[in-house]
């Protein structure tokens, strides 16, 4: 009896043990969230941090708006890039999924997500910059590109996958042709799973830092001309945060905030999407 | 989209555009490996001038003095392997916990809030990491951590002085926290992969519910947690802006966990867009070549590790 309490005992233990490796792992995000908030308010709250750009140490009224347009513009070419190639592709590993290279394709994307950004930053460097002599954001969006890809190909593979086998089934036998079935048919119904994979991966492209760095650079001033040089939210945060200056370290803070509140933001919408594909694809 | 793509499968197939969509999609998806090829070899290619003036003695060379033209991987190597194992050692029983709690049933249903809260720390961005670890969590665990380890402990040379504020275990503390969401969500899957019937018949055995955890769940998971495990750690070897912003940066190899170190991928960061001169570009361009062969290995091994996993159990 007494031996059977204490496998009991144990196993309630070692469920407290499972508790509290749930409590370590969340111990973190609320501390960074904290910080965040509360470090990179003072920089927020200010209307000069969103209309004006960076000035010379010691003078107020500095911003972050061209980091702000910076990010935005770059995410987005980045988007236009990356999003059709990568659905497109995501509809042949579903459609024409059995054979060698749909599985080569896959192995190839999961490969792509864990090289490191610093190493795409450098691949991209060494292809649009290296060759015309300056840097662009063009170039820095061509690097958030790559990185986006692997993740909306698959994740628009897994919310095709998800679609009902009868719609296809459907549009064959009413003999519309196989690409008609994929675009017209199965597209919208994926649309909102494949909406979370575009969401996530601008998620991740809004965040990096190291494939911006010998790519769009930075800049200090606004500028909207993607040949140029151009500034971006994570760029500021490295930047500014490891300056000795008081003043950009709060402006680094600020920064930080924004970009996680625009990271996060994504993130949710990204579920909302998601949670709307798996009640369209009959609930689980 | 849609009419630009209609337009170009029309001109693509006078047979039936049936094919030609699939030849078309087919090729959107190539770009993907072709990507993956054509970084290795751009990269061997700028190399090059590294790679024939130090051959292999870079990968064990000490020696990091760009103004002397001494370039060796060796500090960054050893900087970005010990970093990611303290990293793993610190994230992996964390990570599977959270799994636990997240795939096994019977323990209560706080999981939506766990689950979201891991999502959302996969989201952060490294940067963020990278200035909270600096000006957060460094000097508090200078204070409360590496200050009265070296006074009390100084004697083993692990934990030897001086401390630094940004040093090694810093950086493998923010690597652990940033690998944690990927070793939870993929062990949460090989976990759900485990067929209940196992489950189910342990704890018709008499088995309490850890016992069927440890000695049932887990060892038929065991090679799927081993392939999270894998991948994290290749997550953790490429990580690159958080660490830069707190290891230190210096290429020294010491064993103190408390001093300054640096990575592959943090010197990159920090030296390529200053570097001068075709050796100094070409050894740091090697470095990122390094990492990218690591990386890709270590992302094979486990993806294959986790698919066969998920199949075997399946």
């Amino acid at each position: 009896m007494s031996r059977n309490r204490r496998r009991l005992f144990f196993s309630a233990a070692a469920r407290g043990g499972i508790w509290l490796m749930a409590a370590i792992a969340l111990l973190p995000l609320a501390l960074v969230l904290l910080h965040t908030v509360t470090n990179g308010l003072p920089a927020a709250l200010s209307v000069n941090f969103y209309t004006h750009v960076e000035r010379p140490v010691g003078i107020p009224g500095a911003g972050v708006s061209h980091a702000l347009t910076g990010t935005l513009v770059m995410v987005g070419i980045a988007s236009l890039l990356a999003i059709p190639v990568g659905v497109v592709g995501g509809i042949h590993l579903v459609e024409y999924g059995g054979g060698q290279l749909p599985r080569g394709i896959r192995l190839a994307a999961d490969v792509l997500v864990g090289t490191p950004s610093i190493a795409v930053g450098l691949f991209v460097y060494a292809i649009a910059v290296a060759p015309f002599h300056h840097f662009s954001a063009l170039s820095g969006a061509v690097a958030l590109a790559v990185l986006m890809l692997p993740i909306v190909l698959r994740t628009t593979e897994s919310a095709i996958a998800l679609v009902p086998n009868g719609i296809r089934e459907a549009g064959l036998a009413l003999g519309l042709a196989r690409w008609r079935v994929a675009l017209q048919l199965i597209l919208p119904a994926a649309a909102p799973g494949v909406l979370t994979g575009c969401l996530l991966a601008v998620a991740r492209a809004a965040g990096e830092t190291a494939p911006l760095l010998f790519t769009a650079f930075g800049n200090k001033f606004y500028t909207l001309d993607p040949t140029r040089a151009m500034s971006a939210l994570p760029l500021i945060v490295f930047h500014d945060a490891l300056t000795p200056y008081e003043d950009l370290v709060r402006q680094a803070w600020g920064a930080a905030l924004l970009l996680v509140a625009l990271t996060l933001f994504t993130n949710v919408l990204s579920r909302l999407a998601l949670r709307r594909q798996i009640a369209l694809a009959g609930g689980q | 989209m849609e009419t630009a793509l209609r337009t170009g499968l029309r001109r693509w197939g006078g047979r039936g555009s049936a094919e030609g969509f699939r030849y078309w999609s087919a090729l959107a998806g190539l770009l993907v490996p072709l990507v993956l090829v054509a970084i290795v070899l751009v990269l061997l290619l700028q190399a090059q001038p590294a790679l024939s003036r130090f051959g292999l003695g870079f990968l064990t060379a000490r020696a990091w003095n760009p103004v002397k033209q001494e370039f060796g991987a060796l500090p960054f190597l050893y900087g970005t392997v010990a970093t990611s194992l303290l990293a793993l050692l610190m994230a992996l029983p964390v990570g599977v916990g959270v799994a636990l709690f997240l795939a096994e049933p019977g323990l209560p249903r706080v999981r939506g809030a766990l689950g979201l809260g891991v999502e959302l720390l996969a989201g952060i961005p490294s940067v963020v990491y990278g200035i909270w670890g600096l000006y957060v969590l460094a000097p508090w665990l200078l204070e409360h951590v590496s200050k009265p380890l070296t006074t009390r402990l100084g004697g083993f040379p692990l934990l030897a002085g001086p401390a630094r504020q940004t040093n090694l275990l810093l950086a493998s503390i923010v690597i652990a926290i940033m690998i944690l969401p990927t070793l939870a969500s993929i062990s949460r899957e090989v976990l759900k992969a485990v067929p209940n019937g196992i489950r189910e018949s342990s704890l018709a055995l008499g088995a309490t519910w850890w016992e069927t955890v440890w000695r049932v769940v887990l060892p038929a998971a065991r090679a799927g947690i081993f392939g999270a495990t894998v991948l994290a750690l290749g997550r953790a070897l490429g990580e690159t802006i958080a660490v830069t912003m707190v290891i230190g940066n210096t290429p020294v190899i010491q064993t103190s966990l408390l001093g300054p170190a640096y990575t592959l991928a943090s010197v990159i960061a920090n030296e390529f867009s200053e570097a001068t001169g075709q050796v100094y570009t070409a050894a740091l361009l090697e470095l990122g070549l390094v990492l990218v062969l690591l990386t890709l290995v270590i992302n094979l091994l486990a993806l294959l590790l986790v698919r066969n996993t998920g199949r075997q159990l399946a």
